[in-house]
């Protein structure tokens, strides 16, 4: 049977605040969390039918406790959508919710499904990273991989070794820059329209509402220097050019570009290519290199076609060890536009779909650029880049 | 806090936790107060004096901080399910119980004068004082997943004493308030959200999954002028009439017996034109006078009894001595047999097999169950999964050695103790040792079925109530050889059957028929003495009884009393008198009842003799009757305290809480003291303390 692929399309995106491990969420359930982002998605797009559902693919890291059951599709029953709706849970550690986007985004292509909700959660208070693992002692015995390789802050320093120029410095003033960005973007409104409330119930305080990220603080050049460097004696990776550990999810919908203008859905982006590849494991953060190679080899682009890049800052030094790789400035304005992971925070699972959210935001803002990215690196040394189109581009500046 | 209003020691205190919480597209912040006290929803908040103080501290906190609103919630699945009713008995004195009315007035009424919005969402269970505070509220939000709401205060003798029955009838007009205060309570039933929401208790219903944040998202609406909350202007004009009605009603039901039920009409009659300050302040003197009423005393008794005592009944093995029942048999197929396969199948879930005598009888038997089954489906109160479930877990046969593998046998044959040795001699070749035999027997001995088994340790008595899938109150009965391993069985059966299970001693007519049957025995010598039916039916109106008695001798059949009767005139021929009149009318097998009236074929059936008494006199000596029997019945160790045999009466013949039961009410009418020279049970216990 002859098949033709059609186009995927980003339709909305939302996220709950993000929340400090031990923070504001720390009396509410990780599934609570991805479900009120599902309900959110179905309460702004009124013009989807929930049986018109056909998937939900909801990402975590632990899958065990509040993120087990198969969350993927309790959660959808949670959401209270149709029972005929199916649904799974999916794990790619940091690019969870990146894979659940690109594994809908292939069914749909292929005609599997016409729409389909992705999204990921990682509450790391309740499952602290390599909870419950238990590591295959060939690791070791076969020195297949650097034991460093599990200790995601390991691998940054990793990274620091092989790219000296990479300075403390740089990182550092790479994370004051995307604190300073955050804030500005929430002074300027521009994360509230995807955040979803959450209510929160501590025993001690009683009932709340989670609006905003807690992780956000000021900071400064001078108080960046003094921080520990937890992974390394005299290191050079801290709390403040890194992301914490954070509680949070995401959510986002996906369509058949036709399906989505039958319905009347917005079409926010339009997926060009994704990539995912494997490095070393000990500099796992390299990864998302090639994999962006990979997915402009696909699409046919080169790094000049990106117009704005959404990069997940697990650490700062991988960042801008992809921003050298490629030419780009530390502070060029087309990356990150709104700050970071460092500055809001980045639950594991949940964190690729909100660069993708923030992405469809610039491309409205940006009818100017073609094409963006978002890219993120990936534990056990991966990367994960997707290529989107802006559906609002009118014409390149002259 | 009031200086007058005592402490209750021990209080379980329900703290308000206030928070100030920024809601998306308000510049200042809200105000929201958690009703918390700490524990989970199977402890749930209620409001006691140190409570009603942390309350009153949260609004003053959360009034200072200007908030833009100011919300009050509850604790997961509770909002607020009233006043502490556990601090009742350290209210001795009546000044205190006004204090009481008046600390709840006082600080529930600065949410409905606040210059602020106030807000009440309604996350979980809401009743009484906790409906009450949200109703001072200017704006309510009910979750979908509230479990009750409602305001049950008259059921417990007393009334809604802090706003409600002048709040209520403003809000929602007098018809919807009449149904909340008095027929709700009276008739043990609770609104669920969506009824709140219909009859305008709350103003929005939202779903459980989000409930707060669209609560919180609401009420930012209402304060932002952006959402309009509309509700129907409150009709004045049938004000009177509605309560003329329910005046009627209740005095049909209750003769004025209960003063909690005539308390709320009054008060709900003050709601058409008093100002709030002066119907609150009858509303504390009516609280006051109920709480120092021994009616209220009695029904907050009967309410402890059937909350708590039900649940742990007194004298049971340890639990752990229970076998496991995998398999239930049924001996006969009739109507009690079948509802007993329908009651054993939905609450057990397992087989159950059901014999008779031959094939067409088991087949009807099944046939019901399967039917009822259908029923339930159809109105929605069970799935079609368990339906299933439970349509292939009943089976029937003429052959008994399908009890083979059964650990728990029950019997529903005619009652007739030769009958029943039979069967059971019969079963103990198929069914293994351990095999519990269970007896459905209301009159007969237990002890004397097992005589002649070879494990007569096995024997127990399963006394149901009828309508079995109804009425709550299981007796179980221990014969003289029953061990201790069948009666945790039996008592952990009665468990999974939802029953409330009491222990008794094996003794004729066990408790409720024999108190019932003592009673029906005055009421019959009194007819048999030439009291005409009208003045005995109507003698014991006084005590709001559920029923008169001959609408009561119609629904237990007058063939089955005459037959309790008979078996108890033969234990106990000196009290319990053999009438002739009711064996003539069972022999006549005439209704009783008809069109709502004794029916005048009966009353010519009646030879009368020529000492009439008075309906006091009738009343006199029921009571007498009653209070000697329940004497006898501690005395004998039927069961082992009084409070069984008000639960028996509470739950097994549905005695009103105003009287607690019985024993109570023979209590405060100095019935006991008169007749046995002592009280039931002491002063203060289910009355007011000395």
């Amino acid at each position: 049977m002859p098949r033709v692929s059609r186009e995927v399309v980003f339709v909305d995106g939302v996220r709950t605040p993000f929340g400090k491990a031990g923070g504001m969420y720390a009396e509410t359930r990780a599934d609570d969390l991805v479900i009120r982002c599902i309900r959110e998605l179905m309460r702004r797009n009124p013009q989807l039918p929930p049986e018109k559902v056909d998937e939900v693919a909801i990402a975590a890291t632990t899958q065990t406790g509040d993120q087990g059951l198969t969350i993927g599709r309790t959660a959808a029953l949670l959401a209270g959508l149709p029972k005929s709706v199916p649904g799974y849970a999916i794990d790619r550690m940091c690019a969870g919710a990146m894979t659940a986007v690109t594994n809908v985004a292939g069914g749909i292509a292929m005609g599997a499904y016409d729409v389909a909700i992705a999204g990921g959660v990682e509450h790391m208070g309740h499952h602290p990273m390599g909870e419950g693992v238990d590591p295959n002692p060939r690791i070791l015995a076969e020195k297949l991989v650097d034991p460093s390789a599990l200790v995601m802050g390991a691998t940054a320093e990793n990274l620091h070794d092989r790219l000296p120029t990479i300075t403390k410095e740089r990182t550092d003033a790479f994370g004051l820059a995307s604190q300073e960005k955050t804030a500005k973007a929430y002074a300027n409104g521009k994360f509230q329209p995807d955040l979803v409330p959450v209510a929160l119930r501590s025993a001690e305080q009683g009932w709340g509402l989670a609006t905003v990220d807690e992780a956000p603080r000021e900071t400064s050049m001078e108080k960046l220097t003094t921080l520990k460097t937890p992974f390394r004696p005299h290191g050079k990776v801290t709390a403040g050019n890194a992301a914490g550990l954070n509680d949070g999810a995401t959510a986002a919908l996906l369509a058949d570009e036709e399906t989505a203008r039958e319905l009347g859905l917005p079409v926010a982006m339009r997926l060009v290519s994704y990539g995912f590849v494997g490095v070393e494991p000990e500099i796992m953060g390299y990864g998302p290199i090639p994999s962006t190679e990979k997915a402009l080899r696909l699409a046919g682009l080169s790094i000049g076609d990106i117009g704005l890049f959404e990069l997940n800052e697990a650490f700062a030094v991988q960042v801008l060890a992809f921003l050298d790789h490629f030419g780009i400035a530390d502070d060029d304005p087309r990356v990150n536009p709104w700050g970071g992971a460092i500055a809001m925070g980045h639950p594991l699972a949940s964190s690729g779909v909100r660069l993708m959210t923030q992405l469809a935001r610039h491309f409205e803002e940006h009818p100017e650029v073609r094409y963006g990215l978002t890219a993120m690196c990936i534990g056990i040394g991966m990367g994960g880049t997707v290529i989107w189109e802006n559906p609002h581009f009118e014409g390149a500046d002259k | 806090m009031s200086n007058v209003l005592p402490d209750y020691p021990n209080e379980v205190v329900t703290k308000a936790l206030l928070r100030l919480v920024r809601v998306p597209g308000l510049d200042k912040p809200a105000a929201l107060i958690t009703l918390d006290n700490g524990f989970d929803h199977k402890k749930p908040n209620s409001f006691g004096p140190a409570g009603l103080a942390s309350l009153d501290e949260a609004i003053t906190q959360a009034t200072e901080a200007e908030p833009a609103f100011i919300a009050l919630t509850g604790k997961p699945y509770i909002f607020c399910v009233g006043a502490d009713i556990t601090g009742m008995p350290f209210i001795t004195q009546r000044d205190q119980a006004v204090a009481l009315g008046e600390l709840g007035h006082r600080v529930f009424a600065r949410l409905k004068n606040s210059t602020i919005p106030t807000f009440a969402f309604i996350n979980g269970a809401a009743l009484g004082g906790g409906l009450e505070v949200s109703l001072h509220c200017h704006y309510r939000t009910v979750s979908g997943g509230a479990a009750a709401l409602g305001l049950p205060e008259v059921a417990i003798g007393l009334i809604p004493g802090w706003g409600g029955s002048q709040l209520l009838p403003n809000l929602i007009g007098v018809p919807g308030a009449a149904q909340v205060i008095l027929q709700n309570p009276l008739t043990q039933k609770t609104l669920k959200p969506k009824q709140a929401r219909e009859l305008g208790i709350a103003d929005a219903l939202f779903e459980p999954a989000d409930f707060l944040e669209d609560s919180l998202a609401w009420a930012a609406g209402v304060v932002k002028g952006e959402v309009t909350v509309e509700r129907p202007e409150v009709d004045k004009d049938m004000w009177e009439g509605v309560l003329f009605f329910a005046k009627q009603q209740l005095d049909e039901r209750l003769h004025g017996a209960v003063p909690s039920a005539n308390k709320a009409l009054e008060l709900l009659a003050l709601a058409k034109e008093a100002t709030f300050e002066d119907g609150t302040a009858a509303e504390t003197q009516a609280l006051a006078d109920l709480i120092m009423g021994d009616e209220s005393r009695a029904s907050l008794y009967a309410f402890d009894l059937v909350q708590r005592r039900a649940k742990r009944p007194v004298g049971v093995p340890d639990k752990g001595l229970a076998r496991k029942v995998t398999k239930v048999g049924i001996i006969g197929a009739g109507l009690m047999a079948s509802q007993l396969a329908l009651l054993f199948v939905r609450r057990l879930q397992v087989p159950v097999v059901l014999t008779d005598l031959d094939q067409s009888r088991v087949d009807k038997g099944v046939e019901y169950v399967h039917g009822q089954i259908a029923k339930l489906v159809e109105k929605r109160r069970m799935d079609e999964g368990t339906a299933a479930k439970l349509r292939g877990l009943v089976t029937g046969s003429v052959d008994k050695s399908v009890f083979a593998d059964a650990e728990f046998v029950i019997e529903a044959v005619f009652e007739n103790l030769d009958l029943k040795k039979q069967i059971w001699a019969e079963l103990e070749k198929i069914v293994s040792p351990e095999a519990v035999l269970a007896t459905n027997t209301s009159s007969l001995p237990v002890t004397e079925m097992a005589a002649d088994l070879e494990h007569p340790e096995r024997v127990v008595g399963f006394h149901f109530f009828n309508p079995v899938a109804v009425l709550p109150l299981l007796e179980i009965i221990r014969g003289e050889r029953t061990d201790d391993a069948t009666l945790a069985t039996a008592f952990a059966v009665g468990k999974e059957l939802r029953k409330s299970c009491v222990l008794v001693k094996d003794a004729p007519a066990f408790v409720v028929n024999r108190l019932l049957t003592r009673f029906t025995s005055e009421v019959f010598t009194a007819i048999d003495a030439g009291t005409p039916l009208e003045t005995v039916d109507s003698a014991l109106d006084p005590l709001g009884l559920p029923m008169r008695p001959i609408a009561l001798l119609q629904l237990v059949g007058p063939a089955v009393a005459h037959h309790v009767g008979e078996t108890l005139h033969r234990a106990y021929p000196d009290r319990f008198a053999s009438s002739p009149n009711l064996a003539k009318i069972v022999e006549a097998g005439l209704p009783l009842v008809a069109d709502d009236e004794i029916n005048p074929e009966v009353v010519k059936l009646i030879e009368a003799g020529d000492k009439p008494l008075t309906a006091e006199e009738v009343r006199t000596k029921a009571l007498e009757a009653l209070a000697g029997e329940a004497r006898l019945m501690l005395d004998e160790g039927v069961v082992a305290e009084a409070q069984d045999i008000d639960l028996c009466m509470l739950l097994g013949a549905g005695w009103p809480f105003h009287l607690g039961g019985v024993t109570p009410y023979l209590d405060r009418s100095g019935t006991s003291e008169r007749v046995t020279g002592k009280r039931f049970l002491p002063q203060g216990v289910a009355s007011l303390p000395a």
